[in-house]
């Protein structure tokens, strides 16, 4: 196991305190000096008169966030649209012109990416919405209804490291003679089918057993959201169907579900954004192996640890371009329902 | 189930009966049935972490975790194994240390400059400000992806035009303060958005009288809208906090490099490597992980769904 250490357990323990309170120190440090210079400019921008005051406060109220913005996501993301188009190696890459683009659509292995990738972006969305879709509708009515919310709602407290853990001991593998301590596996054996495969090496069901960790964690999010739309539908839409005659199943599908559509859609899209950036589920349960790299694991693979810059950035561009349709269609829709207002 | 849905003929008294009248189409026993298999379905595999995080090895590694049922054997050494000892790389502890460190500062800075610049963009109109309203909100979805390697040149190298530095380069790897202000950066536009769209329905009467009281932006910012906007301020506040608690992408780019800063989730990363098949100890780390955002999730989940409904039910 190589968990023996020699060093006394109090000694580590009483230096890794002094490290930690150094650190905390440090941290609150750091707010106390932002919040007192927030503060201060507060106080000397509102002495300010004339002319300068009116620019002055807006420079300060939204120029951080704008600074901010632009170094951090604005210039880079253009650099990186940049990078794309040249070599490997960062400091004096040639030009490349759509090469890496060219090399992402042929090459087999991130052929294979690019299409488990797209895999991920329908069976995930799709069933995270249907199932939190069918939550929403069938819970209202039990008892303890907030228990079960409460518990399908957890996973999205979890980080991706952590479901991913929960669930690689879930597809956790060993000899059939032997006893099994996955639950995946126990639960088959249980049902009759003996010989159960090594889960996680076995293309393509990997790929889906690594979705059912995004349906896990996302279908909480769906369910609560739909769950608010579906209360906030009128009650005079209501009345008016079922005077028309609609009553019961036919009432649910033909008059809710088109009063939430546009909430299921905003739904859809968020989870579909979420999942064409997914990384960390494929880095933790596979590290990409066997068949199941997506591209954004491939993007940080291609970036960090073998430093082929240009690929990297290639890759970045295509989820960007993957989500600008998604974005598109969101930034029409708030548009549309800020002219209503 | 349409069967059943056929059945149920009430007489329209309310809407709201009406709208109940379709639940009930949907609560047959076999519905009740469904519900209760997919919460057990939902929660089973976090149970069977928990359970194996307090077993003793000899028990973890010959026989799965629902044995104990029948066999109940359990012990807390593992959790003091993988925070204090936890073999190459030194145990957990430091490292909740690191994501406590990284978290608060990346929250509270956050937080902050996105409520100034909610309420510059909604109250101190100008020429522009719808359009970078919106241009921010279209920023939320660019894939972090796209900043992350220069972004990371930025701070290790400054820029420059061809040889002629135009910033310098900071010198900060092994530090909080590239995972911080990546952080903010990217937390950004999620946090103007949400606050911009609680800060601009604030009531426009109450901030017209402070001013011909003769009160200037600032001293409204800090007596009218901070106090007013405590809900949504505390809906974002949840969310930044598990966002950047359970980041492993951020961490792993920007504090990859030294365990000095690296957080939890990046060490964790590493022991599923090293920990391999001793699953007590693997679960007991993941579990150590997951407990302080499942607090933060259980005891304040009213303002996390608020604000999540405020993101995505827009209207």
């Amino acid at each position: 196991m190589g968990v023996s250490v020699s060093v006394p357990n109090a000694v580590v323990i009483a230096s890794t305190f002094s490290t930690s309170v150094g650190k905390i120190g440090q941290v609150v440090a750091v707010v106390a000096v932002f919040f007192a210079a927030v503060l201060l400019i507060f106080f000397a921008a509102g002495r300010a008169t004339g002319r300068f005051q009116r620019p002055l406060t807006i420079a300060i109220f939204v120029g951080p966030a704008l600074v901010l913005l632009m170094v951090g996501l604005v210039i880079p993301s253009f650099r990186t649209a940049f990078l794309s188009l040249h070599g490997a190696n960062s400091a004096h890459a040639p030009y490349v012109g759509f090469k890496n683009f060219g090399w992402a659509f042929t090459d087999p292995a991130t052929q294979s990416v690019l299409l488990n990738t797209l895999a991920w972006l329908i069976v995930a969305p799709v069933l995270a919405t249907l199932i939190g879709l069918t939550i929403a509708i069938v819970v209202d009515r039990m008892k303890r209804q907030a228990l079960v919310k409460s518990l399908i709602f957890m996973p999205m407290a979890v980080s991706f490291v952590g479901a991913s853990i929960i669930w690689k001991f879930v597809y956790d593998y060993r000899e059939s003679s032997q006893p099994q301590d996955g639950l995946l596996s126990q639960v088959v054996i249980f049902l009759g089918w003996k010989h159960p495969p090594n889960w996680l090496l076995t293309h393509p069901l990997n790929n889906f057993l690594l979705m059912v960790i995004m349906i896990w964690i996302e279908t909480g999010f769906a369910m609560v959201v739909l769950s608010a739309a579906i209360k906030a539908v009128p009650d005079e839409v209501i009345e008016a169907a079922r005077v028309d005659g609609a009553h019961g199943f036919g009432l649910f599908s033909k008059i809710q579900i088109p009063m939430i559509r546009a909430t299921l859609v905003v739904v859809l899209t968020t989870v579909m954004i979420a999942t064409l950036k997914i990384f960390d589920i494929v880095r933790t349960t596979t590290g990409g192996n066997f068949g199941t790299d997506v591209a954004a694991n491939d993007m940080y693979s291609k970036s960090f640890v073998q430093n082929d810059v240009g690929k990297g950035s290639a890759l970045a561009l295509i989820i960007f371009l993957g989500v600008l349709p998604l974005i598109a269609y969101n930034v029409i829709q708030l548009k549309r329902e800020r002219a209503n207002r | 189930m349409s069967a059943e849905a056929v059945q149920v003929k009430r007489a329209p008294s309310s809407g709201a009966a009406a709208s109940k009248d379709v639940r009930k189409a949907f609560s047959s026993p076999w519905a009740s049935i469904f519900i209760i298999a997919l919460t057990v379905l939902w929660t089973l595999p976090t149970v069977g972490l928990f359970i194996t995080s307090l077993r003793p090895a000899k028990y973890v590694a010959n026989s799965g975790w629902w044995t104990v049922i029948s066999h109940p054997h359990f012990t807390l050494s593992n959790y003091n194994e993988v925070l204090f000892k936890g073999g190459s790389g030194g145990g957990l502890f430091p490292y909740v240390i690191n994501s406590i460190a990284i978290t608060i500062p990346a929250t509270l800075i956050t937080l902050a400059i996105a409520t100034m610049a909610a309420y510059g963009l909604a109250w101190v109109k100008f020429k522009g400000s719808d359009f970078v309203f919106f241009a921010v909100f279209a920023l939320q979805v660019v894939p972090l992806q796209m900043s992350l390697i220069p972004l990371l040149r930025f701070y290790n190298l400054g820029v420059h035009i061809g040889s002629v530095p135009i910033f310098p380069a900071l010198h900060l790897g092994g530090t909080y303060y590239p995972v911080w202000v990546s952080h903010t950066m990217f937390g950004l536009p999620l946090a103007v958005f949400l606050l911009h769209n609680f800060i601009s329905q604030l009531p426009g009467d109450m901030m017209e009288a402070a001013r011909v009281d003769g009160a200037n932006h600032f001293r409204i910012f800090r007596t009218i809208v901070l106090p007013l906007s405590a809900p949504a301020i505390a809906a974002f506040a949840i969310f930044q906090f598990l966002w950047v608690w359970n980041d492993l992408l951020v961490a792993l780019t920007f504090a990859g490099g030294t365990p000095k800063v690296l957080p939890l989730t990046g060490r964790l990363e590493q022991l599923v490597g090293q920990y391999g098949a001793n699953w007590q100890l693997l679960t007991a780390g993941a579990f150590i992980a997951l407990i302080i955002p499942l607090i933060v999730f259980f005891s304040l989940q009213r303002y996390f769904v608020r604000g999540l409904l405020a993101g995505s039910v827009k209207g």
